[in-house]
């Protein structure tokens, strides 16, 4: 049951085969049991109880509010959550607790899902790790896996077991952590650079990131408000379309959010895919793909090219600036975004009381971890009125030009980019560590971000299992506000590919049901 | 000492000029437009050129809306502290700002008054800077690409406070553009603590830019009383100064004709017109004389002190700042559409149709003026003066539409009684005890020729007492209705003519304005109850017996 679909499951509850309540209370357990992972900063498990016990007394009265009702969700902890703490994984808000619903929340919870708790993250959503967070590190579910553990020999024997856990990437490591390890069906991660997408690959989920204002930002404490976007973390595609649909649409409190009604839509079952033309960007050919990675996507550029699609390679000769140019605009955008973190309205607040000034450095010195505070610095310094045509302005025509790569190459009549998702299966944490944050997002969001820069929607299919047992994820671009051809071509991959389900000793305690359906055949 | 007190915009510079090469002023400078008399300026002791004094201004008119500018928290004047603020207004992380339609067409509005081209598209930009009332650490403002550019504005002075005497000047107006109000901080030293009142955060402001076109404090007053007028017609702001709705910071230099400007000061807190002349005064004064001492100016921030008169440096904290401005990434551009570009689906409500507000706005100040010339025959100083006052055309007009004496009648009893009491009292046009209806009762009484303009004059000091009594009701008690009896008057004429055998001598002998003597003593007798056109013919017609 645990590791099943949300479809699965919201049939289920349905039929009466489970409630909600036990239903809740199963990944309540399983959240204690695997709190090892870190997955989550808050856990609440009252209202949730609370939230489910209703939403049971309407399936009793035969009134579910929709295929929502009773599901248990979780939400990075960068989201507004009224009642809940809501604390960014930062010293700043610790113990903040808002006064409102970020709108996305509340949508979830007016289509009566359970909300279990705030899923940990990167300070602020900067990094790539889950591992820059002051709650500690997110630990991968798979670095505890049967397939992790066959396959990952101890290098030597003075080494601790423990010490080659793997990292979930970021920064919604923890949406994906829960995800992957059943204790939730679906999850709220925020995606600027590829923040959902990213550890969605490393976690073996999907992760969507739908287009730049199709979902309201309204609540989400902003990195880049001019790339954030909510991302959905799910179990299958399917599952994302269910999500997304009930998220979609304009919103009177965020003005980038589209005016046009949004269409529900349900996945087609794709059998023809010869209509398709499948676009391979060769600069996603980037300096540090593992090979494996590299013959997997070739892999399955194949397998569209068997099925009848159209698979041609295109350019979008400026996504080597991507990075840089992110750079710029993100710190130039954090620089503005955290001035409010001023001690003074809500939040940390230094007990230096000299004068104003003092207690506003003193306040952001001790609520801001480095990462946050070297990008401030940076931002600041593009935004100088000596750097800013340099910088900033530069920074903004370099976007335009990435953007119209895009726009170039879906106009030449590509329907769907296919690129990996990261460079790399995930990294045990010693390994990761010994970069800095700032080398480290360079490095990963390089296949990510250049979709958040054109607002353009993605989606990471997991794929495949990697040597070492770890997941590796592919990833779809598709044109803007074309959700649903992307999602159809995702769900076809899908089934293609035939991910393989993670076997989670702890999880096995908790759901004999797990296994029945696990496949045995693998895409590798 | 250099020159005494500022009075008017003539004197000052005239002052400041006899100082200078002397000979005639040279044509076409500022100073000029100003000094509408001075023709040569004599010669001055230093022998330096004439200074050319050059003031802009910047003025925040705080919009008048019901909610602020990106939230829906309420706009009010003196509410308790922090009782109007939204979690956008708190800066809470995670809120978005949301335009206000009705504080954009404010801003429209107020464009389109100010002769300006509206921006179809416009830009919001944050500007950077740390302080306790501000809580998002930025400021939205429309930095790049204003709602507004490129007006003008005209406004009317007089010479050396001679109400007949007015010049109509024109000063550019650069830019208007929408931003959002700050909170209030209170410091209170002897605790040392900061107190923050958020009422005001985010409440929407217009900022007009005006272009530095004028010279003296007097222009500057007039152009912003002009100003206020304005906006007060279009209800785009209320404009009250001392209520903080309209903020006037003035940008002062000098400089030597034909020189490049010199470098300026900033004056703040500025609370009323008449301090704004003032300060803009004094300190062009103070700035020529560090410059003629030898001393310079500095580019630096100065508040001017209402009790002592004077512009004083501002305690710089921050230095000097930089506002790392950036596009505001929440607000996509600010569209507008005309006529021509409407979407063939939209209507005025969904978008904002700058054509549809063009057609609506209201008379403006100066076209009000000139109605009330051409409809009324009044001077055109008087337009002024009944516009200038709050409410007093209003009763103006009242009075006219209740009584059959002429307007050009009305007027003086308006402008000299009804006024003078007025500013007497300090009281406002809707406060006086004399209402419209009230005067048009006493001024019918006296076109009816029932009583006398003197007599008139009494009751209304009467009505003004606000006992509630009628004008006909004080006429009886005072028993001042003019005698309508021609034989009591006969009798009384009569008996002035045989107790001043003296003066009915010099009028047989020709000297006629001794009988002017003789209808005063006839008034006199009467208590003002007698008609002065009658009594004249009577004793006229006495002497000639």
């Amino acid at each position: 049951m645990m590791g099943n679909t949300m479809s699965l499951v919201s049939a289920a509850l349905k039929e009466g085969r489970v409630a909600p309540t036990e239903l809740c209370q199963r990944c309540l357990s399983l959240i204690k049991s695997t709190k090892f992972l870190n997955a989550y900063i808050t856990v609440a498990e009252e209202t949730a109880l609370k939230q489910a016990e209703e939403s049971e007394k309407r399936y009793r009265r035969g009134q579910p509010l929709g295929v929502l009702d009773g599901i248990p969700i979780a939400v990075k902890d960068n989201f507004n959550t009224a009642g809940i703490e809501t604390t960014c994984a930062s010293n700043m808000l610790k113990g903040y607790i808002s006064p409102y619903n970020a709108t996305v929340v509340q949508k979830l919870l007016d289509q009566g899902a359970v909300l279990l708790g705030k899923t940990n993250l990167d300070e602020f959503a900067m990094g790539s790790g889950s591992t820059d967070g002051v709650f500690g590190p997110v630990r991968n579910p798979w670095s505890y896996s049967r397939q992790y553990k066959e396959k990952s020999v101890p290098k030597s024997h003075s080494e601790d077991k423990d010490s080659n856990w793997v990292i979930t990437g970021g920064s919604s490591g923890g949406s994906a952590a829960a995800v992957s390890s059943f204790t939730c069906f679906a999850a709220l991660g925020s995606d600027t650079g590829g923040s959902t997408r990213n550890p969605a690959a490393h976690c073996g989920v999907v992760g969507l990131k739908p287009t730049y204002g199709l979902i309201s930002r309204h609540g989400l404490i902003p990195l880049v408000n001019s790339m954030d976007v909510p991302g959905i973390l799910t179990r299958c595609v399917d599952d994302a379309a269910v999500v997304l649909g009930s998220l979609a649409g304009h919103d009177p409190k965020d003005s980038t959010t589209i005016q046009d009604n949004f269409k529900l839509f349900e996945l087609p079952n794709l059998t023809d895919v010869s209509k398709l033309s499948i676009g391979i960007p060769k600069e996603y050919h980037a300096p540090g793909l593992s090979s494996e990675i590299l013959a997997l996507w070739s892999k399955a550029a194949d397998l569209f090219k068997n099925a009848g699609a159209k698979v041609i390679e295109v350019s979008l000769p400026h996504t080597r600036y991507s990075i840089v140019c992110y750079h710029v605009l993100c710190t130039a955008e954090v620089a503005s975004n955290m001035a409010r973190f001023d001690g003074l309205e809500y939040g940390h607040r230094s007990d230096m009381n000299k004068s104003t000034e003092s207690m506003y450095a003193a306040t952001r010195r001790e609520g801001f971890n480095a990462v946050v505070r070297g990008r401030i610095l940076s931002g600041n310094y593009f935004l100088l009125k000596q750097n800013y045509e340099n910088y900033f302005i530069k920074a903004q025509k370099v976007r335009r030009l990435i953007a119209n790569d895009f726009v170039k190459v879906f106009g030449s009549g590509v329907d769907i980019l296919l690129t990996p998702t990261t460079l790399s299966d995930a990294v045990p944490y010693t390994e990761f560590i010994k970069e800095d944050n700032r080398t480290r997002s360079a490095q990963d969001d390089i296949l990510t971000q250049a979709a958040n820069m054109a607002g353009l929607p993605a989606i990471n299919v997991p794929t495949a299992l990697s040597e070492r047992g770890l997941p590796v994820g592919l990833q779809f671009i598709g044109r803007s506000f074309q959700e649903k051809q992307l999602l159809t071509v995702a769900k076809w991959f899908e089934k293609q590919v035939k991910f393989p389900t993670i076997q989670l000793e702890e999880v096995k305690r908790h759901d004999h049901g797990v296994f029945q359906h696990q496949k045995s055949a693998s895409f590798l | 000492m250099a020159a005494a007190a500022a009075r008017g915009c003539g004197g000052v510079w005239r002052r400041a000029w006899q100082r200078g090469a002397g000979g005639p002023a040279p044509r076409g400078q500022r100073a000029l437009a100003c000094n509408v008399r001075a023709g040569a300026v004599p010669a001055g002791k230093s022998g330096l050129a004439p200074w050319v004094p050059v003031v802009g201004l910047e003025i925040h008119a705080q919009i008048s809306s019901n909610s602020k500018l990106f939230s829906g928290s309420q706009v009010q004047f003196a509410a308790p502290p922090n009782s109007l603020v939204s979690f956008f207004d708190a800066s809470l992380p995670g809120t978005l700002p949301v335009l206000n339609r009705r504080c954009v067409e404010a801003a429209v509005m107020t464009g389109l008054a100010l002769n300006c081209s509206i921006n179809k598209k416009s830009l919001f930009d944050r500007k950077h800077y740390f302080y306790a009332d501000l809580p998002a650490g930025y400021q939205i403002t429309q930095q790049r690409v204003p709602i507004a550019v490129n007006g003008s504005l005209s406004y009317s002075l007089c010479i050396d406070n001679k109400m007949s005497q007015m010049v109509t000047k024109t000063v550019r107006i650069k830019q208007i553009q929408l931003e959002q109000d700050s909170g209030k901080s209170l410091h209170d030293d002897t605790r040392s603590q900061t107190l923050v009142d958020l009422n005001r955060a985010g409440v929407g402001l217009m900022e007009v830019v005006m272009e530095p076109d004028m010279c003296c404090g007097e222009e500057a007053a007039a152009a912003v009383r002009e100003l206020q007028l304005i906006l007060q017609t279009l209800g785009s702001s209320q404009a009250v100064m001392a209520e903080g709705q309209l903020r006037v910071d003035a940008n002062v230099s000098v400089h030597h004709p034909g020189e490049p400007y010199g470098v300026r000061t900033e004056v703040k807190n500025i609370n009323s017109i008449r301090f704004l002349a003032k300060a803009v005064d004094y300190e062009i004064q103070r700035q020529i004389e560090e410059l003629e001492s030898g001393r310079t100016i500095l580019n630096e921030t100065r508040t001017f002190d209402s009790k002592l008169g004077c512009t004083v440096p501002m305690r710089d904290k921050e230095e000097k700042q930089d506002y790392r401005f950036m596009p505001e990434p929440n607000l996509p551009p600010l569209i507008l559409y005309d006529a021509k570009s409407l979407p063939a689906n939209m209507n005025h409500q969904q978008v904002v149709n700058i054509d549809w507000i063009h057609e609506r706005l209201p008379d403006l100040p100066s076209v009000k003026r000139a109605k009330l010339v051409e409809q009324y025959g009044i001077l055109p100083e008087h337009s002024f003066t009944l516009l200038n006052e709050d409410g007093l055309t209003e009763f103006f007009e009242d009075v006219i539409k209740q009584t059959q004496m002429k307007p050009k009648k009305v007027i003086g009893w308006i402008l000299k009684d009804l006024l003078s009491y007025l500013k007497q009292y300090s009281l406002t046009v809707k406060e006086s005890p004399v209402s419209s209806f009230l005067l048009a009762d006493l001024l019918n009484h006296l076109e009816k020729k029932e009583i006398s303009s003197t007599a008139a004059k009494q009751v209304f000091a009467e009505l003004w007492k606000g006992e509630g009594k009628t004008p006909l009701e004080i006429i009886k008690e005072k028993k001042l209705q003019l005698i309508q009896d021609q034989k009591d008057l006969e009798q009384i004429c009569q008996a002035v003519i045989d107790g001043q055998e003296n003066e009915v001598m010099a009028i047989k002998a020709g000297n006629r304005k001794v009988l002017n003597k003789l209808i005063g003593l006839v008034q006199r007798e009467t208590r003002g109850r007698s008609n002065p056109v009658l009594v004249k013919q009577l004793l006229e017609k006495k002497l000639s017996e």
